[in-house]
């Protein structure tokens, strides 16, 4: 098999994200055609243009932003932790925001400001982060950083389903369990301005480590003996994915399985060097989450499907041919 | 959950300009109380139970939309009235372009889409779980002064009583009261300071999770409710015909046991509870009727 160059794939997936952007920006409940839909973005037309520019848009830069956060963070910790079933859930970033989440919801914080519920889903986020580099130590591996995840994880997880139990309130359960599942619906600018500079971050911090992962693919002792500080590595690449998947997972809510299936898609076309597949995977990230973001609102639109459950149900048949792939090279 | 600030009026989360905000006031001190209750043109709904006190009190052609969950017959008791509305599935872009006046939520309702819609400038009213029939009466005070439709929420908060005054007439207990208790999937029930207790005690009963201390929604293990064996044991209508092997349910034998094969075992029918509206006379009136039918049944047996 001839395979694609890496810039005419990157090129491909570029385009393709642009397209479903538009796409994003051109589907949804009010019958608006394309030309007066995509006229209404620049030019005031009332009612359309308050549905383009502030209900529309900021959907679709989030789902561009949060698909790209996760699958570059993916591709990242799978990169350094030499670990394919490593993605931002790993760490515990993910239930940690959740937990924050579910605090605000239960306190009736989230009731006061519509900021205080992202912004406490971040904080979960960056608590979770402090405590994992804690735990891990200053060790230069990543098991250690696993396990403290994973740890973590549990924890966040266990007080959020006692949370639950406990909850006195049938309404604030429900409201619970919807936001757990991931939503892209009626965020407003507000969100991408909350989210975007710790996603912003993130994706910085993350493509300077990039070359770093590329020297480790060498064995960590060669990229040690190359000067690289992997203690340092290791902290940013912890500090800078709670930042962007803390700001994804705050507005959105728990999105999985884009971050971890993502990488494994776009490996086999773009080789072993992490810093190519970090790049494919942000953008493959973007396209996929786009993609199931349009088939919330294509499939079933009155009944409010879930983000993080068509992520998985869009996600699992890529993840299925991949696997029987696998195999068939492997019996060969 | 922070009832106070949920409850009764939220503050306008917008921040209106200084100005903007003088000349409202200015306005209003002006042309008094008859401009601020001028009547909203065009009202939208996205919750079902705005939808049944919005239905009932505005006016023919002021409500433009109300929740899908309006047409249900089994959750909404005005389900005819709102097969000739269009319906809205509470998504901002279906609504914004409603340009309505007052959008009527529940304070349950998608804090990202109410949010959104304060964001854009839209009025939003929330409205919080009812949970006795004080706040039913509150409600429907509230939406009549919303609506500009004061008169007709007096006259429905006045029917309301009516029938309830009515009803609490034949419950005049004679004797010991029946015990009954609400019984929801999963081994929870309804104690004190919840709409079905009041409901039930209204209707000359008395409630099982209330005397062994329960407030608001709480466990009950199956034990517990067994062993206290509760005259009447009460089901809502989907919950009673959910039957799973994964958590207790209304099919439990346990359950079938204790209410006599079923026979003690009483489904009220969603729409009457599931939202604090006036129609929550029906299950009064309901279980009132299911008293009698055990004095009489119990009087047969001596």
């Amino acid at each position: 098999m001839s395979r694609l160059s890496f810039p005419a794939l990157l090129a491909l997936l570029a385009i393709l994200v642009a397209a479903l952007f538009v796409g994003s920006l051109l589907i949804g409940p009010s019958d608006l055609g394309i030309g007066r839909a995509l006229a209404a973005l620049f030019v005031d037309d009332g009612a359309a243009t308050l549905v383009m520019r502030e209900i529309r848009l900021p959907r679709a830069i989030l789902g561009v932003c949060v698909g790209a956060t996760l699958g570059l963070s993916g591709a990242v910790l799978q990169g350094w932790l030499r670990n394919p079933l490593a993605d931002a859930g790993v760490l515990g970033i993910g239930s940690s925001a959740a937990l924050g989440a579910v605090v605000a919801i239960v306190s009736g914080l989230a009731y006061l400001s519509p900021l205080a519920l992202p912004l406490s889903a971040l904080a979960g986020a960056g608590l979770a982060a402090i405590l994992v580099f804690a735990l891990a130590g200053r060790g230069e591996g990543g098991d250690s950083l696993i396990l403290a995840g994973v740890a973590v994880a549990s924890l966040t997880s266990a007080l959020t389903a006692l949370t639950l139990n406990l909850s006195a309130n049938p309404f604030a359960t429900l409201e619970i369990v919807f936001w757990t599942m991931g939503s892209l619906g009626d965020r407003s600018l507000d969100h991408v301005a909350l989210a975007l500079p710790f996603m912003a971050i993130g994706w910085l911090l993350l493509a300077g480590v990039g070359r770093s992962l590329d020297a480790m693919t060498l064995g960590a002792e060669t990229a040690s003996s190359l000067g690289l500080r992997l203690g340092r590595i290791r902290a940013i690449i912890l500090f800078s994915t709670a930042a962007a998947v803390g700001g994804a997972t705050a507005v959105t809510g728990v999105v999985g399985f884009v971050g971890l299936v993502v990488p494994h898609v776009l490996r086999p076309l773009v080789g072993s060097r992490p810093s190519r597949l970090m790049a494919a995977s942000a953008l493959g990230g973007a396209a996929l989450l786009t993609m199931a973001d349009l088939t919330v609102r294509l499939i079933l639109p009155s009944r409010d499907l879930k983000l993080g459950v068509v992520t998985a149900i869009v996600g699992a048949p890529f993840f299925f041919r991949l696997i029987l792939h696998e195999r068939r090279r492997l019996m060969r | 959950m922070n009832r106070t600030t949920t409850r009764r009026h939220p503050p306008d989360r917008r921040t209106w300009p200084f100005i903007t905000r003088a000349i409202v006031t200015a306005l209003v001190a002006v042309m008094g109380p008859a401009w601020a209750e001028e009547a909203p043109g065009r009202v939208v709904s996205i919750n079902l139970c705005t939808d049944q006190l919005a239905m009932a009190i505005a006016r023919p052609g002021q409500l433009v939309s109300v929740s899908r969950f309006a047409r249900d017959a089994a959750l909404s008791n005005l389900s005819d009235a709102a097969a000739v509305l269009p319906v809205n599935d509470g998504r901002a872009e279906e609504i914004v372009p409603l340009t309505p006046d007052i959008v009527l939520a529940g304070s349950f309702s998608s804090r990202a889409t109410v949010d959104l819609l304060r964001r854009l400038g839209l009025r939003v009213e929330e409205f919080a779980p009812a949970n006795s029939f004080a706040e039913i009466r509150e409600d429907i005070t509230r939406m009549g002064r919303l609506l500009g439709r004061s008169e007709q929420a007096d006259e429905l908060v006045h029917q309301f009583d009516d029938r309830l005054a009515t009803l609490r007439k034949d419950a005049a207990p004679s004797g010991r009261k029946p015990v009954a208790v609400v019984y929801h999937i999963g081994n929870g029930t309804d104690g004190r300071g919840t709409l079905a207790d009041e409901i039930l005690t209204t209707a000359g009963w008395d409630n099982l999770a209330a005397n062994l201390g329960i407030g608001t929604y709480g466990a009950l293990p199956l034990e517990t409710l067994v062993a206290n064996q509760p005259d009447l044991v009460l089901v809502g209508g989907a919950e009673a015909g959910w039957s799973t092997k994964a958590v207790p349910n209304a099919r439990h034998p346990a359950i079938m046991a204790a209410t006599n094969g079923g026979d003690r075992l009483m489904v009220l029918s969603d729409r009457s509870t599931i939202c604090g509206t006036p129609f929550v006379v029906d299950a009064v009136a309901r279980l009132v009727d299911e008293r009698h039918r055990l004095a009489a049944s119990r009087g047969a047996a001596r």
